[in-house]
């Protein structure tokens, strides 16, 4: 039977928790962790390296889990800025809604967001996978450069402005789309990876009811007829 | 009659001016170029020392020690460097550099035991071995920017803008995105390069709190943490910056050189370095911070005098960029024939953006990349460090202290009305320091 290590933050500092998780006493960290008491700190579970578990239990403020590598983060209540920024591997799950900036700049691993995502989610995403239950809010995808974002609601305005090789679906309405980025065929590749993310983040949809979105790729050059698309 | 008067350059349309309407009509797209701003502007140049004499008495220019040794992150980092000279390397890519230029420079701080900086698509693995002390840009872009590099770097420096482009983010353009440039910053090869000219997850003084936070606990609060900002509304930003909590401030004035930007930006935008200094110093007196948080100046650095003038109006340190391109041979006159085939001349070149460096600096042709041994650039830039740090020392000397940081502003007068004002020291031979004093 696994053994699971509870850390109050009431009792403990952040700065604790995290040379915890972060195995910095000179150990490889194995195991699960329960986080009590959150109360919307930021940084938690920053840093991380090894392959552990962390339950938050509660609301979680700025940059939790960021630069994640290898662990399991699950919140359990609402994410703000930053949720899993620059992640490199691992997965982060986010039972409610995160704040702007979700999946920021990550390179790898899984963040999916049960409720909603605001601004900027996914913006100059490198290569992270992510999917949101609901809806995403404007600027969604700005300057995503690889990887895969599914949206099972609605995405607001601007929606992949300046995009360069993210794949971007959504089942829902687009408020409207960013400078280059355009509607693309489907086909059943792009099916069977929205399947394939669908069922990892453990949401269920019609996989080929989704649109596709990515770049046009007449930005990626400098041309003076183009001034007009910024 | 009007035939025989001489021909007269108008003032609002000189031939500089004509020659980029021309241009603007036939091209129909802003200049991109790379370099400082080449308008005259108030500079360092236009302040001098007042050496010792009975007043006061000055140290053995040859015996006397004079230190010149500095600590960066003393604040908060439990793991502050130090640096042997007061004069670092500014943060330049790979990608506008070749990756002989990042080792040729890494070698030369190192030689020197000064610091060196990454820059726009994270660290080479040429930099941090050739670097003793290496400082981590963290960009907007955040290109190449992995967890593993940053707690592999001494120093974490926050960008926030560059004095050559306050308000703008990066640019590469396409014919120096190789496949090993595209591929460090996940890109597709050869396309022009924009970076973002803000930070993707935050916004604002109250959250860049919150990111220093979070890098320290994700660096176990090791590094100094330096943020880095473009000289505009310095008083203010140097501020929010300390409030911030960085352990060092680095502020970029409007001469230093950027590998490609509009030419709008490099000459329009932006406030010169000289009262960048005074005005960065002014805000963390006003704290109580100077010499807490350390304050490190750039733009247009190039003498050990510019050093002595930066040290002695209140900056900790200084870094320099172009200058120390320069000491790997940036415009010197080699090779002519690819100067010529670039349109410019040694001494007036300022095409990096075209990756075509005809000494191999700022380029990611292997051809040209070759034409720079790192070893021989490396000694160069040592040397011309040692030069810097040994002029700095004989006027720090000269004015009677054992150390650099010792310098003063009551060392110094301005020969202009412009510069006396910005750098809030007498002009010479007067009390005067012009809206300060009557």
């Amino acid at each position: 039977m696994s053994t699971r290590e509870e850390i109050d933050l009431d009792a403990v500092p952040v700065r604790r928790l995290n040379r915890l998780l972060q195995g910095r006493d000179g150990t490889r960290q194995a195991g699960s962790f329960d986080v009590r008491n959150p109360r919307g700190r930021h940084a938690l579970a920053a840093g991380l390296v090894d392959p552990i578990d962390v339950v938050i239990h509660g609301h979680a403020g700025y940059y939790c889990a960021g630069m994640n590598q290898q662990a399991r983060v699950t919140v359990a209540g609402n994410a703000g800025t930053g949720v899993a920024e620059n992640m490199m591997s691992g997965e982060v799950r986010v039972h409610g809604d995160a704040s702007q900036s979700a999946g920021a700049a990550a390179w790898g691993g899984l963040l999916t967001i049960g409720g909603d995502a605001s601004a900027r989610c996914g913006i100059s995403m490198k290569g992270i996978e992510i999917v949101v239950g609901g809806s995403v809010g404007h600027m969604t995808g700005f300057m995503a450069q690889a990887g895969c974002l599914v949206v099972c609601g609605d995405a607001g305005a601007a929606f992949g402005d300046s995009l360069y090789e993210a794949e971007l679906y959504v089942l829902g309405k687009v408020e409207s789309l960013g400078a280059d980025c355009v509607e693309k065929d489907m086909d059943d590749r792009h099916v069977a990876r929205i399947e394939d993310l669908l069922g990892r983040a453990g949401f269920a949809a019609d996989a080929g009811a989704f649109r596709r979105y990515g770049s046009a790729r007449q930005l990626y050059h400098f041309r003076i007829d183009n001034a007009a698309a910024y | 009659m009007t035939g025989d008067r001489p021909p007269r350059t108008s003032a609002t349309f000189p031939p500089h001016v004509i020659a980029e309407i021309h241009r603007a009509a036939g091209q129909g797209i802003y200049s991109i170029r790379g370099g400082g701003a080449r308008r005259p502007l108030p500079t360092f140049d236009d302040l001098v020392f007042l050496g010792a004499s009975v007043s006061r008495y000055p140290l053995e220019g040859y015996r006397e020690r004079c230190g010149t040794d500095v600590t960066i992150g003393t604040r908060f980092a439990s793991k502050p460097v130090t640096l042997k000279i007061p004069i670092t390397i500014a943060g330049m890519s790979f990608g506008a550099l070749s990756a002989n230029a990042k080792r040729a420079l890494g070698l030369g701080a190192s030689a020197a035991g000064t610091s060196t900086t990454t820059g726009d698509g994270g660290m080479t693995e040429e930099e941090r071995e050739a670097s003793d002390i290496l400082v981590y840009q963290y960009l907007p872009s955040r290109y190449g920017m992995t967890p593993d590099q940053l707690r592999r770097a001494d120093a974490i420096e926050v960008v926030i803008g560059q004095g050559a482009k306050p308000g703008g983010g990066g640019m590469l353009l396409g014919q120096k995105v190789s496949e090993r440039v595209a591929d460090m910053r996940v890109l597709p090869p050869g396309i022009d390069q924009r970076s973002a000219s803000r930070h993707p997850d935050w916004t604002g003084p109250d959250d860049l709190e919150i990111k220093i936070r979070e890098l320290r606990e994700i660096t176990d609060w090791e590094k100094p943490v330096y943020v880095k900002v473009g000289a505009t509304r310095t008083g203010y930003d140097v501020a929010l910056a300390v409030k911030a909590g960085a352990d060092a401030v680095v502020v970029d004035g409007m001469q230093a050189g950027t590998a490609a930007t509009q030419d709008v930006f490099i000459e329009d935008v932006g406030i010169p370095t000289l009262p960048a200094v005074r005005l960065a110093v002014d805000a963390l007196k006003e704290l109580d911070m100077h010499r807490k948080v350390q304050l490190i100046v750039s733009g247009g650095i190039r003498t050990g005098a510019d050093v002595a003038k930066a040290l002695a109006l209140g900056a900790d340190a200084v870094s320099i960029g172009v200058a120390a391109l320069m000491a790997l041979n940036c415009n010197a006159p080699l090779w002519p024939e690819d100067y010529a085939a670039l349109g410019v001349s040694p001494g007036h070149c300022d095409r990096c953006e075209t990756g075509r460096c005809p000494v191999g600096i700022t380029t990611q042709d292997p051809v040209l990349e070759r034409r720079l041994d790192p070893e021989e650039g490396g000694r160069r830039v040592r040397n011309y460090l040692a030069t810097l740090a040994m002029e700095c020392q004989t006027l720090a000397r000269a004015c009677g202290k054992s150390h650099v940081h010792n310098l003063e502003p009551e060392d110094l007068v301005a020969l202009t009305l412009e510069a006396a004002a910005m750098a809030r020291v007498p002009l010479a031979g007067t009390n005067w320091i012009p809206g300060w004093s009557r």
